[in-house]
């Protein structure tokens, strides 16, 4: 008889769920309780487990699916008893054939291994990032491959654990600081700011900091003013850095490889909204992106939309309603927010002579703004109509789901933008 | 440029040359290495050739120098802003130092440091921390990638009381406490908080940090509570906290008249002077007699006016290096 697993639900409230993704394929043995499965709402991941021990006889829901009901069928298990272990031939087989789609999360925790596999002076170390598995799970598994030594669970203490990932550097280490969220990596300012970024500048050259700091940043869901900010612009600022934020899973991994391996101090801007969401995984065995290239994400000939993070897969759906409208949008995913790319800015620019720069952050100042005065400054000829900003409203982040959706840059944001810079009625 | 009277010799390594034999003249030697230096970088900063801040450490010369004493050469050391004589005592150049102050291009930054910013790290030395209690993090890592590569070196990290009370500094204790990190933080104590005496000793008390107050003007003093707390750490016991008491004869800084110091604090009298006592000690034990300390002396005074003649024959930097080293 076979026993149904049921989509779980993460709070009394919660009525639908993302399927994230399946860690057990159809035909898999699995023991009561191990994870089959991982699923997702706005405000959260949680793992499903499996029911009862058996072979799995049917998969129901596809990975990827949205809106699926608390309660639904997912999955069928088949009572059974464990079958002989596969000839290991097999075994190697099947590890050959690349996944076809990688979520951000996965694409992640894959560049942390690797990096960490080739190059012993690198560590991982944070809040909950080892024995609990990362906060958001980037880290799962780490802790079993590398053990305690080089990831490293740090008491709540951000001031001085960015401070000690700092003079590790010094001495020579590859340090990866997880900040739990970069709302808390205000606590860290200091150091990243004044010890970071400076050292090499003070020291005349005579000492860098290789250091990666990394965690979610940008607007998360129903958390409120303090935990759903965007800091890019705050980062970008600041000479000495680099910072990266990127939006798919192939950029997220091959940035992440090239950050670790980069002597200079790296932001590295990860987005919750992403996390959980799947994209085509990357061929090649040591896939690196270059920092400082941005990517056109789409190409097109009408207006330029330069966005980045989250804002990228806004951009590309706006373009696929601009696309019905016979106005193509080419969007450029920038990837990295310092060092700028802005010749693939202005070559775009070159081509559109119109732009929309979308931004989470808000708007003084922003990434957003800065676009907007280069453009200004190094391609006015270009421009056949001012730049238009598509930012977070100049707000804390309100609480209540209305309010929130409105604090935000949409989608029809973006469109409304774009028309505005063709001068076409909205 | 001619040979510093400082350049070390046949193969001898920096911090050798600073040190001498490790004897009593020797000691005698680099703290009055460290006065005279602070001394001319004092009048400097008057004629206007040392700008912003110059935060000297007359006084202290004791703490660092028997600290460098007890430490290994490989040990790393790491300071506040007040540290031309750590950077001394590391082995730095005398030339380079004062060069960095006076804004050269032959600093050891390249004159785009300053004096609160100041690094070695080919000597182990890692700064020059302008911001009140920023090595004690810092100085937790360097521990901490001892720990990691188990290579039994120990990080001695200084500041002062005032960074003591910084937040940081708890929480750098408490994570070198828990992970067992080779560390000793010495507190130099020149008592710019008043009434904290042997306190600060107990800070790591929360943690099971041990510490020891002890007279931070008596070279000898530091030298064996150094050597205790770094063997210790050495061999995997953790870290420690050293109070050293000391009497800092200036100002913060030189732009600061000391108005919060009282006339009628005790001085000389309970707290004489680390050079002054060595000066005794090695008269007393007939190890050497005046004109030979009078020698040492005139040795120390040359080595000094011929930084202070190279830094200030140092042009300033090109102004094509406003834009190197932002990043590697």
């Amino acid at each position: 008889m076979a026993t149904r697993v049921l989509m779980p639900a993460l709070s009394p409230e919660m009525k639908f769920g993302k399927l994230t993704r399946w860690l057990k394929r159809a035909g898999e043995y699995v023991e009561a309780g191990d994870v089959v499965a991982e699923i997702e709402t706005e405000k959260a991941t949680m793992e499903v487990e499996a029911a009862a021990s058996g072979v799995i006889e049917r998969i129901l829901v596809p990975e990827g699916a949205e809106k699926v009901a608390v309660n639904t069928p997912i999955a069928l298990i088949a009572a059974m008893e464990k079958p002989a272990a596969p000839p290991e031939q097999a075994a190697e087989a099947q590890e050959d054939l690349p996944p076809l789609s990688l979520s951000v999360r996965d694409a992640l925790r894959e560049a942390l291994a690797e990096e960490m596999r080739r190059d012993p002076l690198v560590f991982i170390l944070g809040e909950e990032v080892g024995e609990s598995q990362g906060a958001a799970r980037v880290t799962q598994g780490l802790a079993q491959e590398f053990g305690p030594k080089r990831v490293v669970d740090a008491p709540i203490t951000e001031h001085a654990f960015a401070g000690l990932g700092v003079g590790a550097a010094y001495a020579g280490l590859k340090p990866v600081i997880e900040f739990m969220s970069f709302n808390f990596a205000l606590q860290a300012m200091d150091h990243i700011v004044n010890s970071a970024a400076k050292t090499l500048y003070m020291s005349g050259g005579a000492l860098n900091v290789g250091i990666v700091f990394r965690g979610p940043n940008g607007a998360r869901a129903r958390v409120g003013a303090q935990h759903a900010q965007d800091f890019s612009a705050l980062f970008a600022h600041i000479p000495g850095l680099k910072v990266v934020a990127p939006f798919s899973a192939a950029d997220a991994k091959g940035l992440l490889k090239s950050a670790i391996r980069d002597p200079n101090p790296v932001i590295f801007l990860e987005h919750e909204k992403l996390y959980g969401q799947l994209f085509p995984a990357p061929r090649g065995k040591d896939h690196l992106v270059p920092i400082g290239a941005a990517n056109i994400a789409r190409a097109g000939r009408d207006v330029s939309i330069v966005a980045f993070s989250h804002g990228v897969g806004l951009a590309l759906k706006a373009a696929e309603r601009l696309a019905e409208e016979e106005i193509e949008a080419e969007v450029i995913d920038l990837r990295t927010l310092r060092p700028l790319d802005m010749a693939t800015i202005l070559g775009s620019v070159a081509k559109t002579g119109r732009c929309v720069a979308v931004d989470e952050g808000w708007p003084q100042g922003g990434i957003a703004s800065e676009i907007s005065a280069r453009l200004m400054e190094e391609a006015f000829d270009d421009l056949d109509a001012p730049v238009a900003r598509v930012t977070g409203q100049d707000i804390p982040m309100p609480y209540a789901a209305n309010l929130e959706k409105l604090a935000l840059p949409s989608e029809a944001d973006i469109v409304i933008a774009v028309k505005k810079t063709l001068y076409l009625k909205t | 440029m001619a040979a510093s009277p400082y350049e070390p010799q046949d193969g001898e390594s920096r911090l050798a040359a600073f040190l001498g034999d490790g004897g009593d003249v020797a000691v005698y030697r680099a703290m009055l290495l460290i006065r005279r230096f602070e001394e001319k970088a004092g009048q400097l900063f008057g004629m206007g050739l040392i700008g912003g801040f110059c935060h000297l450490a007359i006084g202290q010369e004791a703490i660092v120098v028997g600290m460098r004493l007890a430490a290994r050469e490989t040990d790393q050391f790491i300071a506040s802003y007040r540290h031309h004589g750590h950077l001394l005592a590391s082995g730095a150049d005398p030339r380079a130092v004062l060069a960095e102050m006076m804004g050269r291009r032959g600093g050891i930054s390249g004159g785009k440091g300053g004096s609160m910013h100041m690094f070695a790290p080919e000597l182990d030395y890692f700064g020059g921390h302008g911001i009140v209690g920023a090595q004690a993090s810092l100085g937790t890592g360097l521990a901490f990638a001892n720990a990691y590569r188990g290579d039994g070196r120990v990080c001695v990290c200084f500041f002062g009381d005032g960074a003591a009370d910084q937040g940081q500094v708890a929480e750098s204790l408490n994570l070198a406490a828990r992970w067992r990190l080779p560390i000793v933080y010495v507190i130099e104590n020149n008592r710019s908080v008043p009434g904290q005496e042997g306190e600060l000793a107990r800070r790591g008390a929360a943690f099971d940090i041990p510490g020891e107050a002890l007279d931070g003007m008596d070279v000898d003093a530091v030298r064996a509570a150094g050597t205790a707390a770094i063997a210790r750490a050495r061999a995997g016991e953790g870290p420690a906290i050293l109070e050293m008491g000391a009497e800092r004869y200036r100002g913060h800084s030189l732009a600061d008249p000391a108005k919060y110091r009282r006339k009628d604090e005790p001085r000389a009298a309970a707290a004489p002077d680390p050079i002054e006592r060595q000066r005794v000690r090695i008269l007393d034990a007939g190890q050497a007699d005046e004109a030979l300390l009078k020698q040492v002396d005139a040795e120390v005074r040359a080595i000094v006016a011929d930084a202070a003649e190279h830094a200030a024959q140092s042009p300033e930097p090109v102004a094509a290096e406003l834009f190197s080293q932002v990043l590697m």
